[in-house]
């Protein structure tokens, strides 16, 4: 009962990072018709910019802020120079220009902090276990990613239903031609929009360094669930990928916490054992093909096109 | 006139195809009988293109029924439609346009010869493909074109390969979609003498702006608002029908452009 | 379409089939083995880029995981070796059936959906093969799968010997593209290639998009299986890594380079970008910090490929 309780939290905290990842991502796209491979090396940048401001200002918090900016500014940067010139274009030459920006992030990653990973310590105050309900504790920082990730959806939620900005991105998303016939500056609406995507993507990676290593190609795996998101969820969607994101990090922790023991009630211990790892890294490609076949186009399309 | 032409050839019934709350068509009633030319016709938003594409499959009905030579098709999908006898135009152009004329005529009348999962021979080496559609193309004054790309030809002949992709169908009804749209006076002069030509061999439900052209071609006209048949009849008495007057006068637009 | 037999184009291919026939003799007369090593991998890949582009290039398909079918056609030869059963005859044909299999079912799902969605959706898939055959602990997991022994087939040829290797190769590449091109030409390729130009086209007058979209999603994977089976063979060996989905972008790459919807073009493609890739590792270790940039300005400004600019120099 603990264990699920804990894993449960696990597969939450794994969602929402998903979400934080995929919003961006989805975001991009609803607007601005554009996908973005490179939203992954966004995210290892975040991770990597953290690692190294962390330790240069010996401030955890102080560190991490100063990534979250760092990575808020390639990405308007990135938007800037290489991007903008992609919009419009056909998405197999989106897909084959930010292939090779994930080439070129790689191997810059490579050459700036060298092929070992970096790792990222935590302060002490985030290392407690936190009592939660009587009995069950939880990491701290686990929690606080939680906390901080769902502060962050919150936000998202009222900035982009509340907001004149939301408004239009709302109104890019689902009509494309409108925001241009509103004389709305759309370049810099665009910029504004990358950046916040990016930063996204930057948080995601930062708040995930200290559980994992921070390595090369880290943003890779995790942005192909984040497209499975999406697809799930309906491209453009938010609450969709939030929704779809949740329900991918709790199917993908639960299912590897517990897929072996429940395997091993029908099948031989070996066999088990083997078949459980390939089983549940399938296990949101079978849900993917699941959602394929009932709803095509994802659980909550945000528009016709 | 033998018996059968009494029997329709496409029968409408009750059709209701609605978006959001509004009901492009609503409880639409028609028939086409074997050899007739029947326009339809409607200001604009009367939701002439919404029934076209029920007829033709590429959208599904909420109720009602379509029967065509006698078969209910109301579910078949568009491509068995084809099959059945069953040809479109669109009104936006839309051709194959990296392929040239030929061979967009050649792929329709393939669709109606055989089956097309063969992955050896040369289509374009078919001899009798390329003489049905060199022979479609000649029909609507093509011939001369047959090896120029779509993209390079002029918008009065892509709407005439529009046609002759159609008629590559062997079709037992056509329907076109807005055939004279974009058309300049001397190419329209043209569509109408070649649909004066085709009439002769096919049934033929043409949906139509050009009002000149439609009472000059039709045999019966229907008259659609807001999804709702208003009036059906011959063109004189679709002239002089009280209802329909309204309904034009009404629409400013229809008004300008057609009076 | 209809321009002279010899142009720039023509003169290109020409020079570069002469020159692929012809490279173990230079290979045997100058000593150089490197050069007959590289271009037996460059051909393997040819292959699989020529597969990859009977979809793009001809049926408008974006498969982001082609990448999948090198590794089942690979595995299919690694476990069956590891089993015991050595012979080509079996081994090949299980690649291949494993392969066309695979991409029924992927297809199927995939085919459901269009543009960025398909791209996405077959990233995916092919992450899942990767991830399942990183499961397969039986067979090596993370770790892959040595081949102590190339597939034999009954003495006919040997693939251990380095020049029957790569003449096998070379007839496969020429064959998989005289193949490719019956296919483009037949009356399949005509509708599959109507169905990449308009749908909607092509289902009102007759043809059911999605069947013959998959069947050509087929035929592209067993090709692309056959790669596999050669690849394996070449590196003796199998393993997760090899259909990581940068693998996928880079067929794509390749593809692109060549120019999509061309004959030739993927092997072109192929030929240009792992030279490329060589050429830049042997000046830097970091080569891809050019080799990405690079990509983004391909993209930007050479539509079409070298196969679109040759032509574009044969029409002028």
């Amino acid at each position: 009962m603990l264990v699920l309780v804990e894993q449960s939290l696990n597969g939450l905290q794994f969602g929402l990072l998903l979400f934080l990842l995929a919003a961006g991502l989805t975001l991009v796209f609803g607007i601005m018709d554009f996908v973005n491979l490179a939203h992954g090396s966004l995210y290892m940048m975040g991770a990597y910019f953290a690692a190294t401001f962390v330790a240069w200002t010996n401030s955890f918090v102080l560190g991490i802020l100063m990534a979250l900016g760092a990575t808020l500014l390639l990405g308007i940067a990135l938007e800037f120079i290489a991007l903008r010139h992609l919009y419009g274009r056909d998405h197999l030459d989106q897909v084959l220009a930010t292939f090779g920006l994930i080439l070129f992030f790689n191997d810059a990653v490579r050459l700036i902090w060298g092929p070992a990973g970096l790792s990222l310590p935590l302060p002490s105050w985030l290392t407690v276990p936190v009592q939660i309900v009587p009995g069950v504790f939880y990491p701290a920082y686990r929690l606080s990613i939680i906390v901080v990730a769902l502060a962050v959806a919150a936000m998202l939620y009222l900035v982009v239903m509340r907001t004149r900005i939301g408004m239009l991105i709302r109104a890019g998303a689902s009509n494309r031609e409108m925001i241009g016939a509103l004389g709305i500056n759309i370049k810099l609406l665009f910029t504004l929009v990358f950046g916040l995507g990016a930063a996204l993507a930057g948080l995601a990676g930062l708040m995930q360094a200290p559980i994992l290593t921070v390595q090369i190609g880290m943003g890779e795996n995790i942005l192909i669930l984040a497209f499975v998101i999406i697809v799930i969820g309906g491209i453009g969607s938010i609450r969709g990928a939030f929704l779809a994101a949740i329900f991918v990090g709790m199917i993908d922790t639960l299912g590897r916490a517990f897929l072996p023991d429940l395997l091993r009630t029908v099948l031989s211990s070996a066999a088990a054992s083997t078949a459980a790892p390939a089983l549940s890294s399938m296990l949101i490609y079978l849900l993917m093909a699941i959602v394929l076949v009932v709803r095509p186009e994802g659980l909550f399309p945000a528009a016709k096109r | 006139m033998t018996d059968s032409a009494g029997v329709p050839l496409l029968r409408v019934e009750n059709l209701i195809r609605s978006f959001g709350g509004i009901k492009a068509t609503d409880n639409l009633s028609l028939d086409v009988l074997p050899g007739e030319l029947h326009a339809i016709i409607g200001p604009n938003g009367a939701g002439k293109t919404t029934l076209i594409s029920q007829l033709t499959g590429q959208l599904m009905p909420n109720s009602g029924a379509i029967h065509f030579a006698g078969r209910d098709v109301t579910a078949v999908p568009a491509y068995q439609r084809s099959r059945l006898g069953l040809a479109r135009s669109f009104q936006i152009t839309s051709l194959l346009r990296d392929f040239t004329a030929i061979d967009n005529v050649a792929i329709a009348a393939q669709a109606h010869d055989g089956h097309s999962f063969r992955f050896w021979g040369a289509a374009r080496k078919e001899k009798h493909l390329r003489d049905a559609a060199q022979a479609a193309l000649t029909r609507v004054g093509l011939g001369q074109r047959a090896n120029v790309l779509v993209s390079e030809l002029s918008h009065g002949e892509q709407r005439e390969l529009e046609l002759a992709v159609a008629l590559a169908t062997k079709p037992q009804l056509l329907l076109l979609d807005e055939p004279m749209a974009g058309l300049g006076v001397t190419e329209s002069a043209r569509m109408v003498a070649l649909l004066k030509e085709l009439r002769k061999e096919v049934t033929i439900v043409l949906v139509e702006h050009d009002m000149e052209a439609v009472f000059a071609l039709a045999d019966r006209i229907t008259v659609l608002v807001y999804g709702r048949v208003i009036a059906s009849g011959d063109p004189d008495a679709i002239r002089n029908n009280e209802e329909v007057k309204r309904a034009y006068l009404g629409d400013q637009h229809a008004v300008t452009r057609h009076g | 379409m209809k321009s002279s037999t010899i142009n720039a184009r023509n003169v290109v291919v020409a020079l570069v089939a002469l020159g692929l026939t012809l490279l173990p003799v230079y290979s045997a007369l100058t000593g150089n083995i490197f050069i007959l090593t590289l271009f037996t991998r460059i051909i393997i890949f040819a292959l699989a880029a020529a597969s990859l582009n009977l979809i793009m290039g001809y049926g408008g398909m974006m498969s982001f995981g082609h990448a999948a079918y090198l590794g089942i056609g690979g595995y299919a030869v690694g476990i069956l070796a590891f089993e015991g059963i050595g012979s080509g005859f079996i081994q090949w044909p299980v690649a291949l059936a494993a392969s066309a299999l695979y991409a029924l079912v992927i297809g199927a799902l995939s085919l459901r959906t269009r543009g960025v969605y398909f791209i996405m959706i077959t990233l995916a898939f092919a992450q899942m093969a990767y991830y399942v055959t990183s499961g397969l602990s039986r067979y090596g997991g993370d770790d892959g799968l040595t081949i102590y022994k190339r597939s034999t087939f009954g003495g006919l040829i040997d693939l251990s010997n380095r020049t029957q290797f790569y003449y096998l190769c070379l007839a496969c590449l020429f064959g998989g593209i005289y193949l490719i091109w019956r296919i483009v030409n037949s009356r399949f390729g005509m509708v599959v290639q109507g169905v990449r130009s308009n749908e909607q086209r092509m289902q009102a007058i007759g043809y059911h998009a999605n069947r013959y979209r998959l069947v050509c999603f087929v035929i592209s994977g067993t090709i692309c299986g056959l790669a596999g089976a050669l690849l394996a063979n070449n590196t003796d060996f199998v393993s997760p890594a090899g259909m990581y989905w940068t693998r996928s972008g880079e067929l794509m790459v390749m593809v692109v380079f060549g120019g999509m919807g061309s004959l030739f073009g993927p092997v072109i493609g192929t030929i240009v970008f792992l030279l490329l890739e060589e050429l830049l590792s042997q000046f830097t270790e970091y080569w891809a910090l050019i080799m990405g940039p690079l990509l983004l300005l391909i993209v930007l400004f050479a539509r079409g490929g070298i196969m679109g600019v040759l032509g574009r120099l044969s029409r002028d």
